[in-house]
């Protein structure tokens, strides 16, 4: 069949140049759309068919409005072919809306043709269609509904889904399949565009389903294969009907009209496996219903036909994608060969995306193409090797990734494809990153890591994902396990980057120019025999570069002024400076005055940017000493001060654009009158413009600040060791041992080769070792892409963990494993070290003591004491002062209907009887001893309550109890109160915090008192109220806080852990979210509270 | 499916039909750099292309070239048999189909193609039923009043 349209259409050339030819095209070429045609075509500029087509469509302009035109039908046509040359003609839109109204049955059939070619979905016109839609669907001609349910199907306005709704749902039961069938369809492009819309009929669907015409039921798969996409676990019960239909089409039990090319139904074969593949996923049992059908379809599916393969494809797809079954999958591997090997290129092309697809179950089958695959990265079709490169990134391990990577680079630097050069550059970049070196061979390294990084910035240029230059820079600075290796690395870095600014540097692009100048500022000092003055005057070049942006200019700036230190430095430094120093860019002048004032005042560079601060490990202490003043309140004097004078309040730029773009009304009151105004305008600005510019440099464009903190008080900041290190997880890389390395040789030379000669045979062989080395091995799984455990290097270090949260993971552990709990809740600081009482060590050994003791006596004899309130230190306000442990003895035959609750309560100390407690709180249990807690709110301190019960049969005689305290309680060690609320608040989670009643006036003055604060932006939870009181309202029921005062979108809320121990916060609605600003004299505290706020939040 | 081009050699767009809502200035975007990309191809290379996040499917019949923008997961093969169907009803409608044929008549392909595919889905495969929708509507077109009665009565 297709030989002879083929053939027709070869012949065609002839017929272009000879009008008198006869056919159809004869007729028509004496109408005006044949004259306009072949007007065009005698044409030879593009000018005089502009000049043509305007010429036409002013005439079609008069004749449309003209008001009894016959002709519309006609002018509607030639209208569509000017738009299609790509014309505008939008007066003839309305024209089309009414032709489709108005007109006869065959001038309706144009009008909607033309209304579905010239107007999208968004179009404001479709609204008046929505009539005539209705009409015709109403319509008792058979074709107005179906010219109605076409366009319908192609184009509706999403609001005015509801008024045909019904009117198309009848359709569904009309007598006509045609009907039925665009019914359905459009049904189904409703259920796309507004799928609540169409919640209410799924059982209707159901029906279309079990439609006794194949061709309807076809069209209802569309809707299924969607809805399943989005819940599988829905239609889990349509498995076995699904399976049904696929075996009777397999089977040719359908009408021969479905046939295509003798195979049966194969639109509606591919539609159920794809929702087979759907069901199947990750389901056992599902699965196994399917596997029978699967078996068959791969078996019936073997034409030689394009459209057997099609289906073989989806089937392919399909095994590997359910829960495996070993047979169905050797022949799935089996088609996978097939279409590899095949010499349709079009069939090569599916088989190397189907491996991709595959390789990381089994990469074996990777192995066994091997030469084909390797043939295919030479393959003249880029696509083909596009296709290749992909696989190979799949299979890239530790071994292989220098080849995998440069043949990667190697297609960068001849693709022109925008799109295929970002992913592939951030594919690259995701390698370098993953394998930098490696431990076994040493033959990638630090080397490698900095030349690839260079090629991917190069060759990325500015279209790259901006979180590669981000996450390059963060690995840079952060380092590895040796800080010998980092060094080398940085050094080698160092000296990359001044040969290339020693070259061309005006080819590179702005972002690796941008990488270059921060690795030169910060680290150029490491190569010794590096003069300052040499890095200034090389970075002193690029500013003078005319394709420099002002953005890459303030990077170089601020390198420079890591670098000007005395002697000639300076006095480039000091020219820079000044020409940029009255530069129009605020930000650049910025830059220039820090500059210059820095390379004047030796003492104060040394003292904002001490020497090697940034990479020294030994002087991590420095961390200890320096402190953040991220509120900048060493500035409020001098803001109040400005204010007084009459100064404008800051405003942070959210709000500034705000108000200019006028969509909410800004609150210019703050807080009620009697808030000075100074105070209102600290609240609304954390970020003060000081800190703004200070960090703007860096954190504009990249966004390293969030990781670490550069600047300080005290000046440049050493870098931080991480707080705390997630376990290292070695696993080693699956090296072969050397006989293994050989048998995989071995293997590869068995190989049959595909091509002839031999000197490239070898080439290849040798390509084929080195890029599939590792695979194939039990081990090598684990290798395989996304799988891979941790073998990289630059772990990225887990972000500044706060300590709430790491507290929270303990506690996770802690309730998890009842055993260890005891050991962690004895051993962690609950309690005061202080406490000198019995002891025991761990839990094992006290049940084994306690055994003992039972062992020895047996009568009912409860112990153990109360004990005394600990010495403790008065002088600090502990937040946790006194401690209690509590044995309590219920009567071993107990009422069983008894709350446990009030058993334990009544064993509390009389004095504290009176005060509230908060619910007793289980916390673990061993066979003998049962631990439980609450705690109690005094006016001064938090007492926790432990009661520990014997939970046997017999009676405990001795109870030790050993209570260990790493820390202090007390006002230094805030992490104390942090594992308390880790083990106890976590648990009960409001328990620390208590609402401060202060007026908006108290809070005014406390909130300038502090300086400790951060932002977080919250989620807003809205359940009918006010968005803003709701939420406030839940963290006042859940976490006891004091809202002061709501204004408008803003609002004020306390809280206290102790007496003096407060902390504010101020929240804002913005954009959807809450942003809250917590200024607290505690450091940890608003971060803490931040973390219990979320969790509230979360919770709710 | 997303949308499907015809064009000519020369890079004349015969036809154009859009399952997807885009503005005008995108689609024309779209088609001048699909145009250009899939003309500089050469005759023996792979029938698909990736293009964007699209997968782009296209065969050249005589001095036409037909051209299908499918999602990734979609399956290619299919969506070429999707046109080798539509260059057989848009044949056999026409009897040996032309390229002068749609240009003259580019109505009828699109009317040929809206019963064909539906919202971008296959909607009816079978030529036979095609053909005969498109000719009852035809019919209309002869001798309409007429043939309204019949086909409703029908």
């Amino acid at each position: 069949m297709s030989d002879v349209v083929e053939k027709t259409l070869t012949a065609l050339p002839s017929l272009l140049s000879l009008d008198s030819q006869p056919g159809s095209a004869k007729l028509s070429s004496t109408s005006k759309l044949g004259n306009l045609i072949r007007g065009i075509t005698e044409l030879t500029s593009k000018h005089e068919e502009e000049k043509l087509i305007q010429c036409e469509l002013s005439s079609i302009k008069e004749q449309v409005s003209s008001p009894n035109t016959t002709m519309m039908k006609e002018l509607m046509v030639r209208t569509i072919y000017c738009e299609m040359l790509g014309y505008e003609a939008s007066f003839s839109y309305i024209h089309a809306i009414k032709l489709a109204q108005q007109g006869s049955v065959l001038e309706k059939r144009v009008g909607y043709l033309a209304v579905s070619l010239f107007l999208n979905e968004s179009h404001e016109l479709l609204l008046l269609l929505v009539n005539t839609v209705l009409k015709d669907l109403q319509s008792t001609n058979l074709i107005e509904v179906c010219m109605a349910l076409t366009v319908v199907s192609q184009m509706f306005p999403k609001d005015m889904i509801p008024a045909i709704l019904p009117l198309v749902e009848e359709k569904l039961n009309h007598p006509k399949e045609i009907i039925r069938r665009k019914a359905v369809l459009a049904l189904y492009k409703f259920y796309l565009i507004a799928p609540n819309q169409v919640q209410h009929i799924h059982n209707k669907f159901r029906k279309a389903l079990c439609d006794k015409d194949p061709g309807v039921m076809t069209a209802s798969l569309h809707i299924y294969l969607q809805m399943i996409q989005e819940n599988p676990e829905g239609y889990k019960d349509l498995t076995a009907s699904f399976v049904t239909i696929l075996k009777q089409v397999v089977g040719g039990k359908l009408p021969m009209d479905f046939n295509y090319h003798s195979v049966p139904a194969p639109w509606l074969q591919i539609q159920l496996l794809r929702i087979l593949s759907l069901l199947g996923k990750n389901d056992q049992s599902t699965s196994e219903i399917m596997h029978e059908v699967l078996d068959e379809s791969l078996r019936r599916a073997e034409m030689n036909h394009n459209i057997t393969y099609a289906i073989l494809y989806e089937c392919v797809k399909c095994v590997y994608t359910i829960h495996p079954k070993s047979e169905l999958l050797e022949k799935a591997a089996k088609c996978i060969g097939n279409f590899v090997l095949s010499p349709k290129i079009n069939l090569k092309y599916l088989g190397l995306k189907a491996l991709t697809y595959v390789v990381q179950q089994d990469p074996k089958l990777a192995l066994q193409h091997q030469m084909t695959i390797i043939e295919c990265l030479d393959h003249p079709d880029l696509i083909i090797k596009r296709e290749t490169l992909e696989l190979l990134f799949r299979i890239t391990n530790a071994q292989n990734v220098t080849v995998i990577v440069e043949k990667m680079l190697e297609f960068l630097r001849i693709s022109k494809d925008d799109h295929t050069t970002i992913d592939l550059v951030g594919k690259v970049a995701e390698l370098a990153e993953k394998y930098p070196s490696n431990h076994y061979t040493y033959a990638p390294d630090n080397e490698w890591f900095i030349e690839t990084m260079n090629t991917v910035f190069s060759v990325g240029g500015d279209m790259m994902q901006p979180d590669i230059p981000n996450s390059f820079l963060k690995l840079l600075s952060e380092g590895f396990d040796s800080v010998e290796e980092d060094r080398k690395l940085r050094l080698f870095a160092v000296n990359s980057y001044i040969s290339l600014l020693r070259g061309e540097p005006g080819k590179l692009p702005q972002r690796f120019l941008q990488v270059i100048s921060w690795v030169l500022g910060e680290y150029s000092h490491l190569r010794a025999d590096l003069e300052p003055a040499l890095v200034l005057r090389l970075l002193a070049k690029l500013l003078d570069m005319k394709n420099c942006s002002s953005e890459t200019k303030s990077w170089v700036l601020t390198a420079m002024t890591k670098l000007c230190e005395g002697g000639s430095g300076v006095s480039v430094a000091q020219q820079v400076s000044e020409t940029y120093g009255s530069s129009l860019d605020t930000v650049l002048r910025q830059r220039a005055q820090e500059l210059q004032h820095l390379s004047q005042d030796s003492e104060l560079r040394a003292r904002v940017l001490p020497r090697g601060a940034g990479l020294d490990r030994s002087l991590t202490y420095c961390h200890n000493l320096v402190q953040v003043d991220s509120s900048l309140s060493f500035l409020d004097g001098f803001v109040s001060e400005a204010l007084a004078a009459g100064a404008a309040p800051y405003k942070p730029p959210h709000q500034r654009q705000e108000e200019l773009a006028g969509t909410k009304a800004l609150s210019l009151e703050p807080y009620g009158l009697s808030l000075p105004i100074s105070m209102s305008s600290c609240i609304t600005d954390r970020q003060s413009p000081t800190l703004l510019s200070m960090s703007s440099g860096l954190s504009a464009t990249l966004k390293l600040d969030g990781v670490k903190r550069v600047w300080g008080r005290e000046g440049y900041l050493s870098q931080k060791e991480p707080v705390e290190e997630p376990a290292q997880v070695e696993v080693p890389s699956p090296l072969r041992s050397p006989s293994q390395q050989g048998e995989a040789d071995s293997f590869h030379s068995q190989t049959p080769s595909l091509t002839p000669t031999p000197e490239s045979d070898q080439e290849k062989q040798q390509l084929a070792s080195s890029l599939f080395v590792g695979l194939g091995s039990q081990s090598s799984v684990c290798l395989m892409g996304k799988s891979e455990p941790t073998t990289q290097r630059f772990r990225r270090k887990a972000k500044g963990h706060s300590t709430a949260s790491s507290t929270s993971e303990q506690v996770s552990n802690s309730v998890i494993s009842p055993p260890s709990t005891v050991d962690n809740l004895l051993c962690n600081n609950l309690l005061d070290s202080n406490i000198t009482s019995e002891l025991a060590v761990s839990s094992p050994q006290l049940t084994s003591r306690l055994s003992q003791g039972l062992a020895a006596t047996n009568g009912t004899c409860d112990t153990d004491t109360e004990l005394p309130e600990s010495d403790r230190k008065e002088s600090k306000p502990a937040v946790i002062r006194d401690s209690y442990v509590v044995a309590a003895d219920p009567a071993p035959h107990e009422d069983p209907d008894r709350p446990k609750d009030l058993a334990l309560s009544s064993h509390l100390p009389a004095e504290l009887s009176e005060l509230s407690h908060s619910e007793i709180t289980h916390l673990c249990t061993n066979q003998n001893l049962e631990l439980s807690v609450c705690h109690v709110q005094k006016e001064d301190s938090l007492l926790l309550i432990v009661f520990i019960s014997n939970s046997s049969d017999s009676a405990v005689q001795q109870i030790l109890v050993c209570l260990f305290s790493g820390v202090l309680f007390g006002e230094e060690a805030f992490t104390c109160w942090c594992d308390v609320v880790g083990i106890v608040s976590l648990l009960i989670s409001r328990v620390c915090c208590r609402p401060l009643t202060v007026s908006t006036e108290e809070y005014g003055t406390m909130w300038l008192a502090f300086s400790h604060d951060t932002k977080q932006n919250l989620t807003l939870i809205s359940d009918g109220q006010e968005p803003l009181t709701a939420t406030l309202n839940v963290l006042k029921r859940r976490l006891q806080l004091h809202v002061v005062e709501i204004i408008g979108m803003e609002g004020i809320v306390a809280c206290r852990l102790l007496q003096d121990q407060p902390c504010l916060m101020h929240c804002r609605v913005h954009a959807g979210t809450l942003a809250v600003w917590l200024r607290s004299p505690i450091p940890d505290l608003p971060d803490c509270l931040i973390y219990h706020c979320q969790r509230a939040l979360q919770g709710h | 499916m997303q949308f499907m081009l015809l064009f000519s050699r020369q890079g004349k767009l015969r036809l154009q039909k859009w399952y997807v809502p885009l503005s005008d200035k995108e689609r024309k975007k779209i088609s001048r750099d699909l145009v250009q990309t899939i003309l500089a191809r050469k005759p023996k290379m792979c029938s698909f292309l990736e293009w964007r996040d699209l997968k782009i499917v296209y065969k050249r019949y005589a001095s036409l070239y037909f051209c299908c923008a499918v999602e990734d997961q979609d399956n290619e093969l299919i969506t070429l048999e999707i046109i080798h169907r539509y260059v057989e009803l848009l044949d056999k409608y026409f009897g040996s189909v032309c390229e002068l044929d749609i240009i003259f008549n580019f109505e009828k392909a699109y009317f040929i193609l809206d019963e064909f595919l539906l919202g971008g889905e296959a909607q009816e495969t079978s030529k036979k039923n095609v053909l005969k929708a498109i000719e009852q509507a035809d019919l209309l077109q002869e001798v309409s009043s007429f043939a309204v009665d019949r086909f409703s009565a029908h």
